[in-house]
């Protein structure tokens, strides 16, 4: 099977598992579910960090996959974060 | 230490079970950070992966992105008004977006100069940067929107569907000749075409329809990520976008249900920016005047009732009048009223934006509920308080048929005994359509600034001791 198959594979299936995963999520959390799906796309510094590292690049690469190091760094770090705040604000009555 | 590709295969899949946990947190306030602490440590472990996994060589350039975008992050999300939340999400979207677009352009010069480009491949960038692309301009426009730097009002120009779809068409033309050819030029004009088609896409549509747009940025900013994975082979950049593509994707179902429209209503229909003529109810209703009240009035009510519902909205957010609530909440409940919040789905400007507000306020989050919990309360409260939702609580969505919101679900409001409205003027909500609850009997408005009319109400309930 070609690598392009396998990933349609996989791509399928965890669109179902974020079906059923979503549907779940409680509509008081909507906001904070924004947030962190917002950090976890920020997975994109994954093809960043492959394009920067690689040891052969031209500059012109080099520096693309800089900005995207960058840009999705603020992605992870400011996504986590916010959402960590959001969610300690949440609580029950207290007593 | 290098690590294998079969064992980076294995750690990248223990970091999509992260994150697949992470998202099942948030099914209850009570277990959410934890749900964030795996979604970090997912992140952490597909960091540390990718770079022991030998591609990369060079740290130079990543240790310098890492540390720069990382320190903005960390001081943006920590400055961060709530009230600010939906322009920050944008923002983020905006990044991610970008980020796509620049990793489909690295990925194709470095497999390019090793020899080792395919028209597969090449489809794959395609789809990543053309997506990528929609999803950058897109959101700086909503950005733009959410911030106050462009009008919020929908934005109309000649022949906007052709050319949307004109350019749409001509995008995912150089696409395929792109994917076929190699060709930098079709490349480039390809990513220009996407990028203008986001703009086009976002700026007719108005502020109001601000939550399904945020879910659709979300979901895109998704899809972005899966294409990537796709270009990389990567399986994990695949599982997370096809994770996030469809909690937007859900999120926008649930908006526009809650709007009672389709979501091509939303995108392409442009609400509220035609004149819909005066509906016959309407204008029925109208001359029978309304009623204002004054702050006395309402408190004199309200201290003496039993339930109590408060029903916030987008004006609650702008004149950041959720402290205050909190405070009348506490020194109503000293009397012995139960408090309550009632939150319609498309509240405010992002999807849930109410609930943080609140929270954020320390309103616990089990006297704030949802519209289909509280709706059968309503006709056993005494004092129903509307602060700064107008569409939400029109009963033209019930008995006008006539009424453009028609159909839209909405919290019951005018089915209490009594409603106090808080309304800075008589201006129509984002719908532009007359609210028939101003008009009911048991309907009073409370002209002012709702954080001023509620820091009134609390200042005359410490003043009247029991």
């Amino acid at each position: 099977m070609p690598d392009t198959l396998i990933g349609l594979y996989v791509f399928v299936l965890a669109c179902f598992i974020g079906y059923y995963v979503i549907w779940g999520v409680t509509p008081s959390l909507h906001t904070p579910l924004v947030a962190l799906t917002n950090a976890i796309s920020g997975i994109v510094i994954v093809g960043a960090l492959l394009v920067t590292g690689l040891d052969s690049v031209g500059s012109f690469a080099e520096i693309t996959g800089f900005l995207a190091v960058l840009l999705a760094s603020i992605n992870v770090f400011g996504g986590f974060l916010v959402t960590n705040r959001m969610l300690a604000m949440f609580k029950k009555k207290d007593k | 230490m290098q690590l294998s590709a079969n064992t980076q295969a294995v750690v990248y899949l223990i970091s999509a079970i992260l994150f697949i946990l992470a998202l099942k947190g948030l099914t209850h306030p009570a277990t959410a950070r934890r749900g964030n602490f795996l979604g970090m440590a997912g992140m952490a472990l597909a960091i540390v992966a990718t770079l022991l996994g030998g591609e990369v060589q060079s740290y130079g350039f990543i240790i310098a992105g890492v540390l720069v975008g990382g320190l903005i992050g960390i001081v943006v999300a920590q400055r961060i008004q709530m009230t600010a939340m939906p322009q920050l999400v944008a923002a983020l979207h905006s990044f991610v977006g970008l980020a796509a677009v620049l990793v489909a352009i690295g990925t194709f010069l470095n497999k390019r100069d090793a020899g080792l480009l395919n028209a597969v491949l090449m489809g794959e960038l395609s789809a990543g940067a053309i997506i990528g692309a929609i999803t950058f301009t897109g959101s700086v426009i909503a950005f733009g929107k959410l911030q106050g730097l462009i009008s919020g009002k929908p934005v109309k120009f000649a022949m906007q569907h052709p050319l949307n779809a004109a350019i749409a068409l001509a995008t995912i033309a150089l696409g395929v000749h792109f994917a076929m050819t190699g060709s930098v030029v079709s490349l480039t004009l390809m990513t220009l075409l996407a990028l203008i088609l986001g703009v086009t896409l976002i700026i007719p549509i108005g502020g109001a329809d601000m939550p399904v747009i945020i879910s659709m940025l979300n979901s895109y900013s998704g899809w972005a990520a899966a294409a990537t994975g796709f270009t990389l082979q990567n399986n994990l950049l695949i599982i997370v976008g096809a994770l996030v593509g469809f909690s937007g994707a859900i999120l926008s179902y649930i908006m526009c249900r809650a709007m009672n429209r389709s979501i091509i209503n939303v995108v392409f229909g442009g609400f509220g920016s035609e004149s819909t003529g005066a509906p016959s109810a309407g204008a029925a209703a109208m001359e029978k005047g309304i009623k204002s009240a004054s702050v006395e009035d309402a408190v004199y009510w309200m201290e003496d009732a039993n339930r109590v519902i408060v029903v916030p909205g987008y004006g609650m957010a702008v004149a950041q009048a959720q402290h205050a609530l909190k405070e009348l909440m506490e020194l109503l409940e000293a009397r012995g009223v139960e408090v309550r919040f009632g939150v319609h789905p498309v509240a405010g400007r992002m999807p849930g934006h109410m609930n943080v507000l609140l929270a954020e306020a320390d309103i616990p989050y089990d006297r704030v509920l949802e519209m289909d919990e509280i709706n059968p309360d309503f006709p056993s409260t005494d004092v129903t308080l509307v602060v700064g939702a107008n569409d939400v609580v029109n009963p033209a969505a019930k008995d006008d048929a006539s009424s453009p919101i028609y159909g839209m679900p909405i919290l019951e409001a005018g089915r209490s005994k009594q409603v106090y409205f808080l309304k800075r003027s008589m201006n129509p909500g984002y719908s532009g359509v007359d609210n028939l609850l101003f008009y009911k009997e048991n309907t009073s408005l409370i002209f002012g600034d709702a954080k001023d009319t509620i820091e009134g109400m609390v200042s005359a309930l410490k003043g009247s001791a029991h």
